[in-house]
Order: C-alpha cells, then sequence, then structure tokens
C-alpha cells in the first residue's frame, strides 16, 4: 500500500483535511475520500466537465488535478450552492426552465454558471454557450441550460 | 493509473535534483495534458515533479517594453492581463483559443509550450507507433486528416501549441533551467521536428524544464493570432496564423509571421518576414508581388494525401486574414 499524503483544504467554507495517494484525483479524493458526492464522473479525461469545481475562484475539471495538488486550496462543490434549504437562483432557474433530464451534467453545470455570472452578471447567449463549452450535457440540447443561466442572471440582478 | 511518488520541491535547483535522481521522474506544471496520458497508460511515471511551489516560476514582469513571463502563469493569467491585451494581442488571442475555462484555470505557459502531439495513433495504446519507440507511423496510409503537410519526416504530427505559433511570430526567448543552469535561446531553437528527435517535440534534456519566456514589443507594433478549429467552442487547430509586425518611421522593421496545426513545429515563414523587412506599411497593402508571395508560401508543402490537402488553403487564408488584420491595425 503506497504512503498517504495528508492534505489540507477548505471546501465550501469548512476546513477539510484528507489522505490521499498521491495518483488519487480531487474527484476522486472529493467523492470517495470526503463523501462529497454531488460532483460526478463523466470522461474522467477534461472532457465533459460533470466533476467541474471551483478552486481559489477558477473553474477546474476535478479529474485532471489530482488530490495531493490541491494542498491549501479553497474549493466550492456543488453541496456548497444552496444556502441550508434555500436553493441558489441558479438551481431554481434550472428546476424552473427544466434544464436538467438525468442530472449527471447539473452540478458542473450549476459550478461552471455560477462562476460566470460572478464575473460576469449579463452574459449574451454567446458568452453562455463559449463559457459552458467545457460542460456537456446529453439530454436537454442546451437551449434549456442557456435559458436557465439567463434567467438566473435576470434573478440575480433582481435581487 | 500506477502508483507514483509525488514531489512539490520550492527551489528550480531541488526541482532539477529531483528529476535527475529517476530515470522515470516527470515534471509537471498544471497536468492537463500529463494525467491524461497517464490515464491512458502512455507514460508511466515513477514520481511527479510539481512546479507548483517553485520559487519565481508564476512572476509576470514588466519592464518598459519587455516582459517575462514565469513557466507557471496560467492560461486564465495570460487572457485576463490588460497590459498583454495591448502589446501581445496574438499571444492573447492564441491563449485565449486554447481548450476551455477549466482548462485555461490550471494549463500553464509552460505546459502548453511542452504538451504532447495530439496525434490519434500517438494517443492510442492500441498504436506502437515511431513515436512511442514502435517502429511505423500509422498516419503514413491510415486516417491522415489532421497530421501535417510540412516538415514531416517518418512522424507526421502536428505540434498542438497555440502558444508556440504565436511566440514563434513574436520572436520570443525561452529560458531553461537544468542541472548546469540556465540556458537561454531562441523559441525556434527549442522546438525540434521528427528528423532531429523522434521521440520528443523539443530540446529539453533530463532534470531540465521551461523556467520563463521572455518578449518584447516596439512602440509601434500589433499583432494577431487566427484559429481553425473544427469544433468552434473547444478544439486544436487544424490551422492557425500569428503575425506580429513592427513600424519604425513608418517602415516595417520586425516582422514575425508563423503558421500552426501544419507542422511538426510552429512553421515560420521566414521568406515572408525577410521580404516584408524596410518596406513601409502602406505599400504592402496594395502589393501584388507581396500578394503573390503570400498566396505561394507553402509551395513546399507536400501533403499525405487529398485528406490533408485542404490545409494549404486554410492556412493561406487565415495568413492572408492575420496579415490583413495587423496591416491595417498599422496604418
Amino acid at each position: 500500500m503506497p504512503a498517504k499524503t495528508y492534505v489540507q483544504t477548505t471546501i465550501n467554507g469548512e476546513h477539510v483535511d484528507f489522505l490521499c495517494e498521491p495518483r488519487q484525483s480531487l474527484l476522486e479524493c472529493l467523492r470517495d475520500e470526503i463523501g462529497l458526492t454531488g460532483t460526478k464522473e463523466g470522461c474522467n479525461d477534461g472532457n465533459c466537465g460533470a466533476c467541474t469545481v471551483n478552486i481559489d475562484g477558477r473553474i477546474v475539471t476535478s479529474c485532471l488535478v489530482l488530490g495531493v495538488e490541491a494542498e491549501g486550496a479553497d474549493i466550492e462543490t456543488i453541496e456548497g450552492v444552496a444556502d441550508g434549504s434555500n436553493l441558489h437562483p441558479l438551481q431554481l432557474a434550472f428546476l424552473e426552465n427544466a434544464a436538467l433530464q438525468c442530472g449527471i451534467c447539473t452540478p458542473g453545470f450549476i459550478i461552471s454558471s455560477k462562476a460566470l455570472l460572478e464575473q460576469n452578471p449579463n452574459p449574451s447567449e454567446h458568452e453562455i454557450r463559449f463559457w459552458l463549452a467545457n460542460n456537456l450535457c446529453r439530454c436537454t440540447g442546451y437551449d434549456k441550460i442557456v435559458r436557465a443561466v439567463q434567467d438566473a442572471a435576470k434573478r440575480l440582478q433582481e435581487a | 493509473m500506477d502508483s507514483f511518488e509525488y514531489h512539490r520541491p520550492s527551489t528550480q535547483k531541488q526541482a532539477s535534483l529531483l528529476l535527475t535522481s529517476s530515470p522515470r521522474a516527470h515534471v509537471v506544471s498544471g497536468n492537463t495534458d500529463l494525467l491524461g496520458e497517464m490515464k491512458q497508460g502512455l507514460v508511466h511515471p515513477e514520481s511527479l515533479v510539481s512546479l507548483a511551489d517553485v520559487e519565481g516560476m508564476k512572476v509576470f514582469h514588466i519592464n518598459g517594453n519587455e516582459s517575462k513571463l514565469g513557466s507557471m502563469v496560467t492560461l486564465s493569467d495570460i487572457v485576463d492581463s490588460k497590459y498583454l491585451k495591448v502589446n501581445f494581442p496574438a499571444l492573447v488571442e492564441a491563449a485565449a483559443s486554447v481548450a476551455t475555462p477549466q482548462i485555461r484555470s490550471i494549463g500553464t505557459l509552460g505546459g502548453n509550450l511542452c504538451q504532447r502531439p495530439r496525434c490519434w495513433y500517438y494517443r492510442s495504446p492500441l498504436f506502437d507507433c515511431l513515436k512511442k519507440g514502435g517502429n511505423k507511423c500509422f498516419a503514413v496510409g491510415g486516417l491522415d486528416k489532421y497530421h501535417s503537410i510540412i516538415g514531416g519526416e517518418k512522424c507526421w504530427i502536428v505540434h498542438p501549441s497555440d502558444i508556440a505559433v504565436a511566440l514563434t511570430a513574436l520572436d520570443a526567448k525561452v529560458k531553461i533551467f537544468g542541472p548546469s543552469g540556465y540556458k537561454n535561446m531562441k523559441i525556434d531553437d527549442f522546438f525540434v521536428g521528427p528528423g532531429i528527435d523522434i521521440h520528443n517535440e523539443n530540446v529539453l534534456k533530463e532534470g531540465e524544464f521551461v523556467s520563463s519566456i521572455e518578449i518584447s514589443c516596439d512602440d509601434k507594433s500589433s499583432s494577431t493570432f487566427l484559429k481553425f478549429k473544427e469544433r468552434q467552442s473547444m478544439d486544436f487547430a487544424l490551422a492557425s496564423a500569428a503575425v506580429s509586425i513592427s513600424l519604425a518611421e513608418g517602415k516595417i522593421h520586425r516582422a514575425g509571421v508563423a503558421l500552426g496545426g501544419i507542422a511538426p513545429i510552429p512553421w515560420r515563414l521566414q521568406e515572408i518576414e525577410e521580404y516584408m523587412m524596410g518596406i513601409p506599411i502602406d505599400d504592402l497593402r496594395c502589393s501584388d508581388e507581396f500578394s503573390a508571395k503570400v498566396e505561394s508560401s507553402l509551395g513546399d508543402a507536400k501533403p499525405m494525401s487529398e485528406n490533408n490537402a485542404y490545409k494549404i488553403d486554410l492556412a493561406i487564408s487565415h495568413l492572408k486574414r492575420a496579415l490583413d488584420k495587423v496591416i491595417q491595425d498599422l496604418c
């Protein structure tokens, strides 16, 4: 059994330490070591974006980050998006616009879209589509997702 | 994925020592390419030496018209830099054209230059190709739509880096750190084609890594990078063009022209550059002779088959558009 490394992070505002092998991706660490299974595994090679999390203010595909590389990182996962039982405006917009079917891609889409709206509160459809290029959905055809992000942008601006 | 050790040194010297301590030690920066190769079983490092904590690798020094960018500067850092956007638009446009926000967040300048080719025979564990120590290039007589049309010898990969093309047009210098200290070189001397080294795409030897990149601009200069992707939202280049021109008293005194996606190295068009030198920029605009030179600049190209011959027209059309844009900027 290879030696495990002690990693210290902040996840969704809480201090989280974990042990992992160097070969474990951050995605595996989140799901298997820490028990945060909201982040999903899709392609496992950086193409589909289902495993998107936010690290230090920037979105990344967590399958392409090693757990040991997350030392000192401030990580946001889907579990940290809602405020208790109050859903984030993006989550509400996804539900009300039927922007999901099977739901596997949804955590990645929410994390990516949230980062977009934080830096660009009123993105154009073109900007939304290009920003979400690394998030693949095989159910919805994307249109409802784009509408949901536009709707969330409106809700956030009105709030 | 096989087990490996992970090291996070804090100085370049320690990093270099760790890299020479094991024949299967591998340097890692953003890890977006290497991790993919490891998952595919193409490489089996015994240890990874991360440059993440190495002092000075994220530097972003600006001194007048000169800039020094540490190799660990991320592509997002480049895209977000207002200074680079104004002074080196080709670099920013190239960085913005790479992959997606998720990959640009962690992908680095040095890592982008040193990424391995996307040739599907190289990337597939099923094909033991020349680059991996086998005895055959499977693209010859195989599926060659994405392969090179010039500069290929035995192995027909295209260099995957967009940033390398922009930095070639910008006449960048590469600073390497290794067991014998620093080495500086022109970017043209950094990349090597399969005729020189079939297993590697650059001159880095054991224990060496890219430390930083230096670029300079003139008071009156402009540049651009244009790329054609099969999939608009995220893809590697089928063909790309980068042009950089500087003026002194209305005449061209520096010209950089490079094409990407067509050769195993960033493809500099030296003849076009030399032709432009000393010419008043206004004259270039309406010169039929110059247009003819541009049109025939890939005259030496030898497509592998009719399946990748389209790259000649695609590269030339992007070159023309890039030249038009920069010349218009400066007129």
